[in-house]
């Protein structure tokens, strides 16, 4: 941005504003408090980059399995509609006599082969990741999901980041369990480590989100 | 034949009963069954009439509550109220005073009919409606007997009600303080019973006798069963029917902690499979699961269902044994192709799996034996436990527990669970064992209902008739191999396989059926309504696609083509369409009637539902179904009956509602993979509709189930325009 | 083997077994609490359901480590609750059982969709009772009754 060096005070606050302005990252702000400074900017292209480092662990059957479009969870690698009619009630906890914590208690029950964190309920529909057919929704629409805040409980890139640091259920997805024959539930494609490192990169590049295909 | 007199006698049989104990070329030892009747025809003449003594069936304690023995497994069809009914209502009793027990095993609580203990056949009320009635009116006698001789009164004199003997002068007595002095009577050869319009109870809406119990959890089942020292024994099956083990590695199942013992135990399939017992059930699963058995498969045949499929399919190309002939074989070929209809159908295996997983508990002490089972079978049961345990049936004493279901699970000639259980006792001797089934063993451990193609070739007259009927039916025999094979299996064709053809009412002029039986390594038994499941599947959406072909109404093609003296169904499907006619007429858009009628073990029954389509699977609004069943004892127990018969037959239409096996595994193991109707998928609401009658009592408990299936399929494809001919329905 | 400290129908237990022993079977086997039954073992069912923390829990799947101290109200103390005692009363008067092995559950799951929706639509009731399996197929009763009971605690 080209700014005029003439003097006057309109146009010197005007220059002072535009000072500022050239110094701020292009979209959702960064770190909470201020931000911490990094050794080289995180470019567009490595935030795009992380970005799919972290669509392809959001959209693994631990995580999407409880993003759906529907009224229903789903289940199992292969995705199926979860069994025994369980539904999404009105707030994706299930329903009186058939809620999730029915089965579903705070820890793994190895045993009896069912997965278990704390609070286990699905996502809201606006964090659908796939439609209503169960097709996984592409890495743009995806992202505008996570980055919209009147759909994503106006959560900044902090607080995505904190989300994915911490939030229980997103743990359980890399320490899933096992099922009822005794073997071991598959893992998203990055451990938590991995997917929390692409997060930060992501939204320290300003959560860029890839040109709708 | 010393042999036989030796076993008859030790069985209470006289050499002229019906019942024929033999031996089995395997040197086994069964007790064969002369299912036949009427049993005077058997006998070659005039026969005694069985004299039941009522104090084995009815006890008046000194404070007025009666107890009756029921001589029938309860596994929820409400026989336990519905027999003692016909006892209290004959005997006048106090109805709130009656309780109701699970006779054990003996000789006079047999099927009048059938010779043995049982349920089975739609049968209980059928056969003792008159035995109860008569153990009602006898005690009734004896008790008048008793008061009218206190009182120096004739006994015509003196009436009887809620369990009160009223003198002519005002005297009264309660049934509590004769009861001693009654039980000290002869009891009376021949007595009057009541004419139906004196009935208090019978033909009432009475509620069931068990329904507070299993409302508050007090109701013991068989796996509910807790006695002092008992252990709790799980068995590994093969994996594929029939195998037995190479090697058995028990180290790690040995070392858990609580299990008694791992061994191996004989198998009725000539296999051998392995036990483990231990304090607690969890720890005898855990145990189990951590066993390493290495099964030989090598010598045995292991079935696949889409090769059986293949192979049924040829078969069923070709004539097989005939089952009936009637009319001329060649007035088919006399008829133009274009009037030909040809069908061919498919229907899988099918596991029961009634909610209380299989179980038994034994105590075998060496000379005696205690056994608890919910068994719809005592007597053959108890025969086959006492040659495992080397005794006399009548040195077992075997309770009859209350069942969680059975669906004719319970029912099984070869006694399969039982004789685990007894083995597994005859180790233990002096300790209770409860032998149980996982619901994975259930869903995997045979005595399905078998596989069955049928093929049908129809010729069609001018009028939409169809004039010339070819129907091949190929299928497991149920009954070969087992002591029921002599009465059943006629020209090679088990009878049990062509019910619900061989004997339709509907007047087919030119018919033929015939049936192939292949050996299948599998074992199979009787589901719910038998040959009904398929048999009556195919006949009632046949005749639906041929009433459409004629541009019927597919209520008045059934009446056109049923025979005139086919008076139960014809009542029943004339009620039906009466009491269906209000919503047949006016349904919203999506929806479509279907109808469908049959007869099974004498009983009619009318069947009308409301179907759409959601998300991919049908939706049953509604059933009016109508039965003539002769009189209702318990109208409401005929109408649970009816209900809950109409869900239940929702399970030959649910998409994981096949058991499937390849290379001779079974690929389902429980609810998830072999799922049965839950309340979604079971109909709405049923209206049911009996058939004022005044003939002696048909069953219900298995007619509800053949006509459901038709129905739904009629109405699908009445929205699809599709025909339904294989089950269960995974796409529509 | 860990000793657990459970208080069941309001009643302190105590037990000492594998942590792994689901609550179904330290409720059947080592409290001789049979009311509770055994279905399927794998949650499909609902027979085993009892009411964990207010909320109905299938016990087959839930290890006893993971009761954590939580409330177990079983069938053989929901009568002692007006919801209960009310579901209980319509299931006798309905006539709903047949062989019954399956009411303790549906019962359970009954009182906890009536606690929580006392005006429950046709929609609700299949929500909620739709994880139930009744063999016997008492369906059309169960709905009936789940309406009288409701009618009941008006």
């Amino acid at each position: 941005m080209v700014c005029s060096l003439r003097t006057s005070p309109r146009i010197f606050f005007i220059l002072f504003v535009c000072a500022l302005w050239s110094g701020m990252p292009s979209r959702v702000s960064g770190q909470s408090g201020s931000p911490k400074p990094t050794a080289t900017p995180v470019t567009r292209d490595a935030g795009l980059a992380a970005w799919q480092q972290v669509y392809s662990v959001l959209t693994h059957p631990r995580c999407i399995n409880c993003h759906t479009a529907t009224n229903y969870p789903e289940q199992g690698d292969d995705r199926h509609r979860h069994l025994f009619n369980v539904v999404r009630g009105p707030e994706g906890k299930g329903v009186p006599g058939l809620n999730c914590a029915t089965c579903h208690q705070g820890a793994n029950a190895d045993r009896a082969g069912v997965p278990g964190a704390y609070n286990w309920h699905l996502a809201p529909l606006s964090m659908k990741w796939q439609d209503p057919e169960a097709k996984i929704l592409s890495s743009a629409q995806v992202c505008q999901s996570l980055t919209d805040r009147t759909k994503n409980h106006n959560f900044d890139g902090p607080a995505i980041l904190k989300h994915h640091q911490d939030e229980p259920l997103v743990l359980w997805a890399f320490q899933p369990g096992q099922r009822r024959d005794g073997s071991a539930r598959s893992l998203p494609p990055l451990t938590h480590d991995e997917f929390v490192a692409a997060t930060r990169t992501w939204v320290e590049a300003g959560t860029p989100c890839p040109q709708n295909p | 034949m010393a042999a036989t007199t030796k076993i008859a006698d030790n069985l209470h049989l006289s050499r002229r009963s019906f019942l024929r104990v033999s031996a089995t070329a395997a040197g086994g030892l069964f007790v064969s069954l002369y299912l036949d009747f009427p049993l005077a025809a058997q006998e070659g003449g005039q026969s005694k009439p069985k004299v039941y003594p009522p104090d084995a069936f009815v006890h008046i304690k000194p404070d007025g509550k009666i107890v009756i023995q029921v001589n029938r497994l309860e596994f929820g069809q409400g026989v336990q109220t519905a027999l003692p009914m016909l006892l209290a209502d004959e005997m006048d009793a106090d109805w709130s005073q009656v309780v109701a027990e699970l006779a054990p095993a003996a000789d006079v609580y047999k099927d009048p009919l059938f010779g043995i203990q049982m349920v089975g056949g739609s049968g209980s009320i059928a056969h003792s409606y008159q035995q109860y009635r008569e153990l009602g009116a006898k005690t009734r006698a004896m008790l008048v007997a008793v008061a009218a001789e206190k009182w120096n009164v004739p006994a015509s004199q003196c009436r009887t009600e809620a369990s009160v003997v009223h003198g002519p002068g005002g005297q009264s007595a309660k049934y509590g303080d004769l009861a001693d002095a009654a039980a000290h009577l002869p009891v009376p050869e021949t007595v009057t019973l009541k004419s139906a319009a004196d009935f208090r109870l019978v033909g009432k809406k009475i509620r069931r006798l068990d329904s507070p119990p299993k409302c508050d959890g007090s109701q013991k089942f068989g796996l509910d069963l807790d006695l002092p020292g008992m252990r709790v024994a799980l068995v590994a099956h093969p994996p594929v029917f029939g195998a037995s083990p190479k090697s058995v590695d028990d180290k790690a199942a040995r070392s858990t902690s609580g299990v008694v013992d791992v061994f191996e135990i004989p198998t009725v399939s000539k296999g051998t499979a392995v036990a483990v017992v231990a304090e607690k059930f969890w720890t005898a699963k855990q145990a189990r699961d951590r066993l390493r058995i290495d099964w030989d498969l090598s010598t045995v045949d292991r079935a696949d269902s889409s090769q059986l499929q293949k192979q049924y399919k040829e078969l069923a190309a070709t004539p097989g044994n005939v089952a009936l002939t009637r009319g001329d074989e060649k007035a088919l070929d006399a008829i133009a192709a274009s009037n030909h209809l040809v069908a061919e159908y498919e229907f899988p295996y099918l596991a029961h799996t009634p909610m209380e997983p299989l179980n038994t508990t034994v105590r075998f002490d060496g000379d005696r034996a205690e056994v608890w089972a919910g068994s719809q079978f005592q007597t053959v049961d108890q025969a086959a436990m006492a040659q495992v345990l080397g005794l006399k049936p009548d040195q077992i004493t075997f309770h009859t527990e209350m069942a969680g279901g059975g669906f004719g699970r319970r029912a099984t000639p070869d006694s399969h669970v039982q004789r685990e259980a007894a083995a597994i006792a005859r180790r233990l001797q002096g300790t209770p064992v409860k032998l149980v089934w996982s619901r994975e063993d259930d869903v995997q451990g045979g005595y399905y209902r078998p596989m069955h193609t049928h093929r049908v070739e129809i010729g069609i007259g001018a009028d939409g008739m169809p004039l010339a009927w070819h129907h091949v039916i190929v299928g497991q025999s149920l009954v070969a191999g087992t002591p029921f094979a002599a009465m059943l299996i006629k020209n090679g064709v088990d009878e049990t396989a062509v019910e619900g053809v061989v004997d339709t009412h509907y007047g087919i002029p030119n018919f033929h059926v015939s049936a192939h039986h292949p050996t299948v390594n599998v074992p199979v038994l009787w589901w719910r309504s038998v040959g009904h499941t398929h048999t009556a599947f195919v006949m009632e959406t046949l005749v639906d696609e041929l009433a459409m072909r004629a541009q019927m109404d597919p209520i008045a093609y059934r009446r056109k083509l049923l025979n005139p003296d086919a008076t139960k169904v014809r009542g029943a499907l004339d009620l039906m369409e009466k009491e269906s006619a209000a919503w047949r007429s006016s349904l919203p858009q999506g929806h479509a009637a279907g109808i469908s009628c049959h007869e099974s073990f004498g009983t009619g029954v009318g069947c009308a539902v409301d179907v759409s389509i959601e998300n991919n699977r049908p939706r049953i609004h509604r059933a009016t179904l109508a039965v003539d069943c002769g009189v209702a004892v318990n109208p409401l127990t005929v109408e649970s009956q009816f209900q809950a018969g109409a869900c239940f037959a929702v399970s030959q239409l649910m998409a994981k509602g096949a058991i499937t096996l390849k290379d001779g595994y079974v690929e389902q193991s429980n609810f998830d993979g072999y799922t049965p109707p839950y309340m979604v998928d079971a109909p709405v609401t049923v209206d049911v509709h009996i058939v004022s009658s005044t003939e002696k009592p048909s069953g219900c408990g298995e007619p509800p189930v053949p006509v459901l299936s038709p129905a739904v399929a009629n109405a699908l494809s009445r929205l699809t325009s599709k025909r339904y001919r294989t089950l269960p329905l995974v796409t529509l | 083997m860990e000793t657990y400290k459970l208080t069941v129908n309001g009643q302190p237990k105590q037990v000492t077994v594998d942590p792994d022993t689901p609550l179904l079977w330290v409720l059947r086997e080592d409290l001789k609490m049979t009311g509770t039954k055994y279905g399927c073992g794998i949650a499909a069912c609902g027979a085993c359901t009892v009411h964990l923390g207010g909320i109905a829990t299938r016990s087959c799947v839930v290890p006893v480590s993971l009761v954590r101290g939580r409330s177990i109200v079983t069938i053989e103390g929901i009568g002692e609750d007006h919801v209960g005692r009310a579901v209980q009363n319509a299931w006798v008067a309905q006539d709903v059982v047949q062989c019954g092995y399956c009411q303790s559950g549906q019962i359970m799951s009954a009182v906890a969709l009536l606690k929580s929706t006392p005006k429950p639509t046709d929609t609700n009731i299949e929500e909620s009772m739709g994880g139930n399996i009744c063999r016997c197929g008492t369906y059309v009763r169960i709905r009936e009754a789940i309406k009288a009971a409701a009618l009941q605690l008006k």
